[in-house]
């Protein structure tokens, strides 16, 4: 029995160790983005000293030269109006496939499907120029885009839950009167609220992360998202300001991590969920 | 039921549908299309059969990229999933402070590629400064250096796949083994494993068809240093496309061919998994 608990103290302290070597790679850009950025190639395992450290001058870089905070913003406005627009739209468009099943339907879904494949290389030619000639390259218009090329998964994901629901429960409330569109208000979204949940952390997590899409189809010029700025900082010839990019990463990081942290439970299951149906 | 609902299609299918159209139908159909064509903007197309396949095939740098591709896609699919089924099967044991534990290893899974990669480019940096290489210098060094990446990011996200699975294996078959005398490894092969083949062909499927994709790690990581040679599919078509121009045909065949690659990976794990659906 002594043995036992022995061995797991030894199993938590061993997995404290590869955790804490797990993040420290984070703590790491953290404890450079206080540190002037010439420092940050030579002394990067230290902490910063008396000569190196400058404080919050990084993020102040990185937000009045950079627009970081603007970019920040757009990649918010981006990822909220589209997961909504997909939740909204797709859920629709699934419970619409699934009670009405002919030829047509059958074949929007197998579609549907098909595009979750598609690897993103296949299309970005000719999407960027679609979306181009459309005017779709504006943050509202890309919210278009992203229904489009966001549709197969939620489709395929609300069907496979509406597939599970019995049918008794509408047919109920359309006796009672209701129309399609109140019994899928009323009824059937309520029941969805799981499913909701999971397809939207999973598209609010590709929409937020994207970078290619994003990059190849909004007008660069005027409207950048937080990957496009922090590639935009590094690709670009000249001097690449390392404090300024460590003040970004930061930035970029801790949303997400807030994000996490609030709202873990929903998130590993809503990754489950999606695994298991991909 | 189905008659008073059909009528509502404009209301319940048209929106999604046009914007699949436009983000989906439209590109995917005229990339087909271009992939037979000489052609800089979409609308100087100009049809000359299969040379851009053709081209496409004698480009050393492509067939360079599908080989480095393909031994990166093997060697994260042993790594990450051995890693995440010893951890899932560690945490799933009676240990202290596991939630803690499993939450810190999926963390990295959130954060977007480009974010991870300068993550790990300033690790690297610093510490191959000291032996006086850069990771963009020497392909073995890039090569692992995106392995490490995508182990960091992915481990985490398999763990819990493999969680679920080892959670749902019955508790009684466990007992039954235990009382008939099997030892701690009989039960993981005998028991643990068998039953978790559904998690791990998911898991394995996963890992292959995400490393096959991989675009923004290996952009912001190696950018393809040195000369293309940590350069994977998707980065090359990238290139082909935007790097130069003239070669925009030929980048458009090879996403043609990328395509066809990952649909039949894609086909396979249907026939697998539905093959090991029949055995259950």
């Amino acid at each position: 029995m002594m043995n036992k608990k022995a061995f797991g103290v030894l199993a938590t302290l061993f997995f404290t160790i590869i955790s804490i070597v797990f993040v420290s790679p984070i703590f790491i850009v953290l404890i450079n983005s206080f540190k002037a950025k010439t420092y940050i190639n030579y002394e990067t395992f230290k902490l910063p000293s008396a000569d190196s450290y400058i404080g919050l001058d990084n993020y102040k870089t990185a937000i009045t030269q950079y627009d970081f905070v603007k970019a920040v913003g757009w990649t918010v406005f981006i990822t909220v109006f589209s997961v909504a627009v997909i939740l909204l739209f797709c859920s629709m468009t699934a419970w619409y496939i699934t009670r009405v099943v002919n030829a047509i339907t059958k074949t929007i879904y197998l579609l549907c499907v098909f595009s979750m494949v598609i690897p993103f290389q296949m299309v970005m030619f000719t999407l960027a120029g679609t979306a181009d000639s459309l005017h779709l390259n504006t943050p509202w218009g890309i919210i278009i885009v992203y229904l489009g090329f966001g549709a197969g998964l939620a489709v395929f994901m609300f069907s496979g839950f509406v597939k599970s629901i019995p049918t008794e429960v509408e047919e109920a409330a359309l006796i009672d009167g209701c129309s399609p569109i109140q019994n899928f208000f009323l009824v059937v979204i309520p029941m969805m609220k799981p499913t909701f949940i999971s397809v939207g952390i999973l598209e609010a997590m590709w929409i937020w992360n994207d970078f290619l899409l994003p990059y190849l189809v909004l007008d660069i010029k005027e409207f950048k998202t937080i990957s496009i700025v922090i590639q935009y900082m590094k690709g670009s010839y000249g001097r690449v300001d390392m404090g300024a990019i460590m003040a970004c990463l930061i930035m970029a990081i801790i949303p997400v991590v807030v994000f996490y942290l609030s709202a873990q439970k929903y998130i590993i299951r809503g990754v489950a969920a999606g695994a298991v149906k991909g | 039921m189905e008659k008073s609902i059909k009528r509502y299609w404009p209301v319940f299918v048209l929106p999604t549908m046009v914007a699949f159209v436009i983000g989906f139908i439209v590109p995917f159909v005229e990339g087909i299309y271009l992939s037979f064509c000489e052609f800089t903007t979409i609308k100087d197309a100009e049809f000359v059969g299969v040379k851009n396949y053709i081209a496409a095939f004698q480009d050393a740098n492509f067939l360079g990229a599908f080989k480095f591709t393909t031994v990166f896609a093997i060697v994260t699919l042993i790594f990450v999933n051995v890693l995440a089924f010893l951890v899932a099967l560690a945490l799933t044991q009676n240990l202290k402070g596991k939630d803690i534990f499993r939450t810190v290893f999926f963390m990295p899974n959130l954060i977007g590629g480009i974010v991870l990669g300068y993550v790990w480019q300033l690790i690297f940096d610093a510490i191959f400064q000291k032996f006086d290489t850069a990771l963009k210098l020497d392909e073995t060094l890039g090569f692992w250096g995106l392995v490490i990446l995508v182990c960091w990011q992915q481990v985490g996200y398999m763990m819990i796949i493999y969680i679920a699975g080892l959670q749902a294996i019955p508790v009684d078959i466990m007992e039954a083994a235990m009382i008939d005398g099997a030892t701690k490894t009989q039960r993981l092969f005998k028991i643990t494993i068998p039953n978790m083949m559904p998690a791990i062909t998911i898991c394995t499927f996963l890992t292959i068809t995400n490393s096959f994709k991989l675009f923004d790690q290996n952009l912001a990581l190696t950018g393809g240093e040195p000369l293309h040679k940590t350069e994977m599919v998707a980065l090359n078509i990238y290139d082909t496309f935007y790097g130069r121009v003239g070669f925009e045909g030929i980048g458009q065949a090879k996403a043609v061919v990328f395509f066809i690659v990952v649909v039949a990976i894609g086909l396979l794990q249907l026939k697998v998994t539905q093959e090991k659906e029949v055995q259950q």
